[in-house]
């Protein structure tokens, strides 16, 4: 049995990742999903009985705002990170092979500075007393009482900062394979560059843009390290509130339900992004079909 | 069609390039070319790799900016026009089909840009399909279909706004060789169907010799000889367009005498050799000398005295034979002279005893066929190939049939 012989080894090759996932991800995950039906014990632990006591107590008054307030930073983020990204990675795939690998290394050169301290370097860029203030004031474009720092505003600059390059990565490496004759038959046959560049460079490397949407808009719904420096009160992510609850109040079953809240924040939106682009693959050939009034012949596809 | 060499052109051409030079660093791409293209010709550049003919198609298309000149299009000068402002389209080599719309989109793309208006931009793509007989396929994507259809869909997508010119670079070269002669046919159908003005790259000259109205051969950067095919085979004007288009036989000597229209050529290390003398050669120059292989007979008896005094005549020693298919290949030696000659079989037809290695023979040709180069350099005798010298090929147990 040629069939089932294949399978099995199908089974064989995808063990260890689909273990490593189970045990890694798909447990951690109901664990911490059990966790919050649970109570919380005075000693930062789990009490034992099942009960919906964090579900109900978590109706606060403040976590629609903040949701809300992580999912618009998170997507702000990401078309930020996006739109500035698609120019640079255009402009690097067109380069000569030997600068393509230089300035793949300056963007990557960040990572060789902790994360903490470069978000760090922004404090002080940012502070009131600090350089951009100077900067924006000598131009006329900030007063005195201009607060560059601890608002939404901030956040979203460091976010898009930190995140730019999670976001060239997988646009310049669409953008490397693309076939960039396709922009010159694109201007041969009267298309102004902007449009080739919209409607045949974009949906050629539109794998590596959504690459780049998950790589920025996953780990920024869960930053915490970001709003916590250069954030102000008023101006906490869901990330700060599950930190919260972790380490100061101890209390896990309400940090799990957070969590769990955000994993269904992240998990909604990307599956809707992934069924509309299912869908809209297999209705594009039927709607200009349609709207030329010519029926598809299915014996000859 | 008049007399047009390089560097000539005519008041009435639809597309003129004017002294155009491009260079890429201290290599000269194109260098200070001159010519006119008519409305409605199809047009070859033919030559080698690197000759330029591609960096000409691509100044055409607006994608390369010459140095210095200028191009011309219908009256207009349009060397500074970047390529959406042409009506000019370009069918590239590798077809470049938009990979994410499908054959339908790919054809209606030019339109939509220009915002037609939905009906005529149905009606004109639905008759393009037609035109290249692919209604059936119109709504799959450029990797749902093959190299052929491909190569039809490209040609379609350049037509169907009917630009002024249309420029092929290589569009053949990706396909194998059955396509290609068939692919051939449909250009030349699709060309007089639309009667648009065709520019074809090519470095086929079986491509360019079945399909153009006029060539031009290009060699480092300049045209060398710009001619309808037949008189581009027949009359090259240089040892380069000789060798390069089809295979030839250089023969350098010095003319002894003038025989009214003839003229004797002393041939150092041959015999003399009887040429037509259209050039007005006086006694005493040197002159190179082209005489294509199918030119030239190959017999076992002398030539029929029915064919005249003046026929050329050597005795050569059979050395290689080439087997093709459609013909056989000689190289025969006479004296230090390695000349190739050419000669289809047939068993029935030809009267002739079968010839093998080692033979000799007669090679015999008309003073016609021979022609005066203008142009010659040592460069151009290298582009004809030969067998290895002393080279001898066993003799097979059974002589071909020659």
């Amino acid at each position: 049995m040629p069939m089932r012989k294949r399978r099995w080894t199908e089974w064989a090759i995808s063990a260890p990742s689909v273990l490593w996932l189970t045990i890694f991800f798909v447990i951690p995950t109901v664990l911490v999903v059990a966790i919050s039906f649970h109570a919380a014990s005075p000693d930062g632990g789990i009490g034992k009985e099942w009960t919906l006591q964090t579900w109900q107590h978590i109706s606060n008054p403040n976590y629609p705002a903040i949701v809300w307030r992580t999912l618009w930073i998170s997507a702000a983020t990401t078309l930020g990170c996006v739109v500035l990204a698609l120019p640079c990675a255009f402009a690097i795939a067109r380069m000569q092979k030997k600068w393509r690998a230089i300035m793949a290394g300056l963007i990557m050169l960040p990572f060789w500075t902790s994360f903490v301290v470069r978000v760090f370097a922004w404090r002080l860029l940012l502070h009131p007393e600090g350089f951009l203030k100077h900067v924006l004031m000598s131009l006329n474009l900030a007063t005195e009482n201009t607060q560059l720092l601890y608002n939404s505003g901030a956040i979203l600059l460091v976010s898009i900062y930190s995140f730019l390059p999670f976001a060239i990565m997988p646009i310049y490496a669409a953008a490397e394979k693309f076939d960039f004759s396709l922009l010159e038959a694109a201007r041969d046959l009267g298309a102004k560059s902007f449009l080739a560049f919209r409607k045949i460079f974009i949906p050629g490397i539109r794998r590596g843009v959504i690459s780049a949407i998950l790589m920025v808009f996953i780990p920024s719904v869960g930053s915490y390290v970001i709003p916590d420096l250069v954030g102000g009160k008023n101006s906490e992510l869901i990330g700060n509130k599950i930190y919260q609850r972790t380490f100061p109040d101890r209390n896990l079953p309400h940090a799990s339900a957070l969590s769990a809240i955000m994993a269904i924040g992240v998990l909604v939106p990307l599956g809707l992004v992934a069924l509309f682009l299912k869908r809209q693959d297999r209705k594009e050939a039927l709607r200009i079909a349609e709207s030329n009034g010519v029926k598809q012949r299915g014996g000859a596809a | 069609m008049g007399e047009i060499k390089a560097g000539e052109r005519e008041v009435s051409d639809f597309l003129v390039f004017e002294n155009v030079t491009k260079r890429f660093g201290a290599l000269t791409a194109v260098d200070a070319v001159n010519f006119g293209v008519q409305k409605g010709e199809f047009f070859s550049l033919l030559g080698p790799s690197g000759c330029g003919k591609t960096t000409l198609l691509r100044m055409l298309g607006g994608f390369e900016t010459p140095d210095s000149g200028r191009i011309y299009l219908d009256g207009r000068d349009i060397t500074d026009l970047p390529p959406n402002l042409r009506r000019v389209h370009t069918i590239f080599q590798n077809y470049a089909l938009f990979p994410n719309m499908t054959v339908w989109e790919n054809i209606a793309f030019s339109l939509r840009v220009a915002h037609y208006p939905k009906g005529e931009i149905r009606k004109n793509v639905e008759g393009m399909l037609e035109l290249i007989k692919m209604a059936d396929h119109a709504y799959k994507y450029p990797s749902q279909i093959s190299g052929g259809q491909k190569q039809r869909v490209a040609i379609a997508r350049a037509l169907v706004d009917r630009p002024q010119v249309l420029l092929l670079d290589e569009p053949l070269a990706a396909l194998d060789l059955k396509l290609r002669q068939h692919m051939l046919l449909e250009l030349d159908i699709i060309h007089d169907e639309v009667g648009i003005t065709f520019v074809y790259v090519t470095h086929d000259q079986g491509e360019a010799m079945s399909l153009s109205d006029r060539i031009a051969v290009m060699n480092k950067g300049h045209i060398e000889q710009l001619d309808p095919p037949t008189k581009i085979y027949e009359a090259p004007r240089s040892g380069f367009v000789a060798a390069f288009i089809g295979d030839t036989n250089f023969f350098e000597g010095t003319v002894t005498e003038i025989q009214g229209d003839y003229c004797k050529l002393a041939v150092q290390g041959f015999a003399d050799i009887l040429c037509f003398n259209d050039k007005n050669i006086s006694a005493g120059s040197q002159v190179h000398l082209s005489v294509r292989p199918e030119k030239i007979r190959v017999t076992t008896t002398p030539p029929p005295p029915e064919k005249g005094s003046r026929i050329n005549v050597f005795r050569c020693k059979i050395t290689d034979i080439v087997y093709q298919g459609t013909y056989t290949k000689y190289w025969v030696l006479s004296g230090s002279y390695r000349l190739a000659a050419i000669k289809p079989h047939s068993r029935f037809l030809l009267d002739q005893a079968p010839i093998t290695w080692g033979d000799e023979v007669y090679c015999w040709w008309h003073p016609d066929d021979g022609y005066m180069l203008e142009q010659f350099t040592a460069e151009d005798a290298n582009l004809v190939q030969m067998p290895p010298v002393g080279y001898s090929a066993p003799k097979p147990a059974t002589a071909p049939v020659a």
